[in-house]
């Protein structure tokens, strides 16, 4: 596709950079490098959307097999939620809670430690000047990242233990708590450990807490249609519609509901 | 007919050294997986800007429902999930993708470092691409917030609190991130606008200098 200037001017490389301007600026040429070249348009292109269609079948199949996790609506009143952060955040988050970087050392945790280390990530090609590239080669850099590295992922292993050990002693509240249902169970119990929003708030063994009441005995109380009103319409501090599930999963949840007596 | 569309716009624009700019160029044979299996590890780049285009186009889709108060914000979201067809899988896309950005920019991050290709004369797209990550966190940290569910909401809190045990500057930092005293209506209203207007403003802009360096300076030779 050559357009009619195009005979007006040489190019160099790979780049729109005219020959006589040359100097420093050049960009190499690849018929310097060894091996086979390749254009661009359209032979590395199409090798390189095959690539991308891979990674999106897998990306939608990730998607379509986890849907994105909604929880109960915000509510700045209840304080015993235990908040975490996305999990790419992790060792920052983590990072503040060990004894001196945390208290009165908490600046060491906000901004000393991962300012130098941004700081020195954002400066790299000025404090690694020499001309080898080989990991191999520049023994500092390639430790020092290395060792961050190992930094990063224990400090999230960290924050994901700390996390998971402190659900498992409140029982139930955020997080993904999981539930085991035997395949013999009433159906309204399989329906029940679905319903994380509820669980968030009524627990996963149906034990309340401190903002929600207990469920154990609700039998007791209501009926299966005062439950399947309530958990329509809402009661209190409890938010409408939080049951994911069709009307007849609702009417199996109630009814399970209201044998607890 | 493609060629007859090119030469009439070539004849008025000469986008001949536009398109080779775009397009014309050889890829040389060490980052190429065709050659070397190995060379995968130059995909994380292209991968990295693939999935940020599909973050675009789904955030898009997002606002079409998705509405930034603190009464409606929360309800849009759970209609658009539940009710509106395939709002499940553009907020998944979106949802999975933030993640996944992230994976493949930290990915390409450690390519470049271990290939030493921030080395002369290529440090300045090194400190761009730094600030393409501080752009893509920041993107995650405000997205975060959007859903209103207890978990974006308390998640928020702490995020905001950590910016304001920083020394001198912290209170300023969280009275500009809150837009007030509380974590609420206003909070949810700028952090909507910093993450569908200022950071994508900024993240294309500086997209397009990485890409025009990376052009400029082509690729960096085989180790």
């Amino acid at each position: 596709m050559a357009g009619r200037h195009e005979k007006d001017v040489e190019y160099v490389g790979d780049s729109r950079v005219i020959k006589r301007r040359g100097g420093p600026l050049t960009p190499p040429d690849y018929t310097e490098f060894p091996g086979k070249t390749e254009p661009f348009y359209p032979n590395f292109l199409l090798k390189e959307w095959m690539i991308a269609v891979v990674s999106l079948v897998a990306f939608l199949v990730l998607t379509m097999a986890h849907p994105s996790p909604l929880e109960a609506p915000a509510n700045p009143n209840d304080t015993s939620y235990t908040p975490l952060p996305d999990w790419y955040f992790f060792f920052l988050y983590q990072l503040l809670k060990y004894e001196y970087t945390s208290g009165p050392y908490t600046v060491v945790g906000t901004i000393l430690i991962p300012g130098l280390a941004f700081a020195a990530l954002l400066l790299a090609p000025w404090l690694d000047r020499g001309p080898k590239r080989r990991p191999k080669d520049r023994p500092v850099a390639t430790s020092l990242m290395l060792l961050a590295l190992a930094a990063i992922v224990f400090l999230t292993w960290a924050a994901v233990d700390e996390h998971q050990k402190h659900m498992a002693s409140q029982g139930g509240g955020s997080g993904a708590p999981t539930v085991e249902v035997s395949p013999d169970a009433p159906e309204g119990e399989k329906i029940w450990a679905k319903q994380t929003t509820c669980q968030g708030c009524h627990g996963v063994d149906l034990k309340g807490s401190g903002f929600a009441p207990s469920l154990e005995h609700v039998g007791s109380n209501l009926s299966q249609e005062q439950i399947v009103d309530i958990i329509k319409n809402g009661k209190g501090q409890m938010p409408p519609g939080q049951f994911q599930g069709s009307e007849e999963e609702l009417q199996k949840l109630a009814e399970w509901l209201a044998q607890k007596k | 007919m493609f060629r007859r569309i090119y030469q009439w716009l070539d004849e008025r624009l000469n986008i001949g050294p536009l398109w080779r700019d775009l397009a014309d160029h050889e890829v040389p044979e060490h980052v190429n997986p065709a050659h070397h299996f190995s060379a995968f590890v130059y995909c994380f780049g292209g991968l990295t800007f693939f999935i940020t285009v599909i973050q675009i186009l789904s955030g898009m889709f997002l606002t079409m429902y998705y509405v930034p108060d603190i009464l409606n914000a929360y309800q849009s979201v759970k209609y658009l999930q539940n009710e509106v067809a395939f709002g499940v899988i553009v907020r998944g896309m979106h949802h999975w993708g933030a993640s996944l950005v992230i994976v493949m920019m930290f990915l390409h991050t450690l390519r470049v470092f271990f290939t030493g290709a921030y080395k002369s004369p290529r440090e300045m797209n090194w400190v761009v691409g730094m600030l393409l990550f501080f752009v893509m966190l920041g993107l995650g940290f405000t997205g975060y917030l959007l859903p209103w569910d207890q978990k974006a909401y308390w998640a928020t809190q702490v995020g905001v609190k950590i910016a304001g045990s920083v020394p001198l500057i912290g209170p300023y930092i969280e009275t500009f991130l809150k837009g007030g005293d509380v974590l609420g209506a206003q909070t949810l209203a700028r952090f909507f606008a910093i993450h569908v207007f200022f950071l994508p403003g900024v993240l294309l802009a500086l997209m397009g200098v990485h890409f025009i360096l990376i052009r400029r300076q082509g690729i960096s030779g085989p180790l």
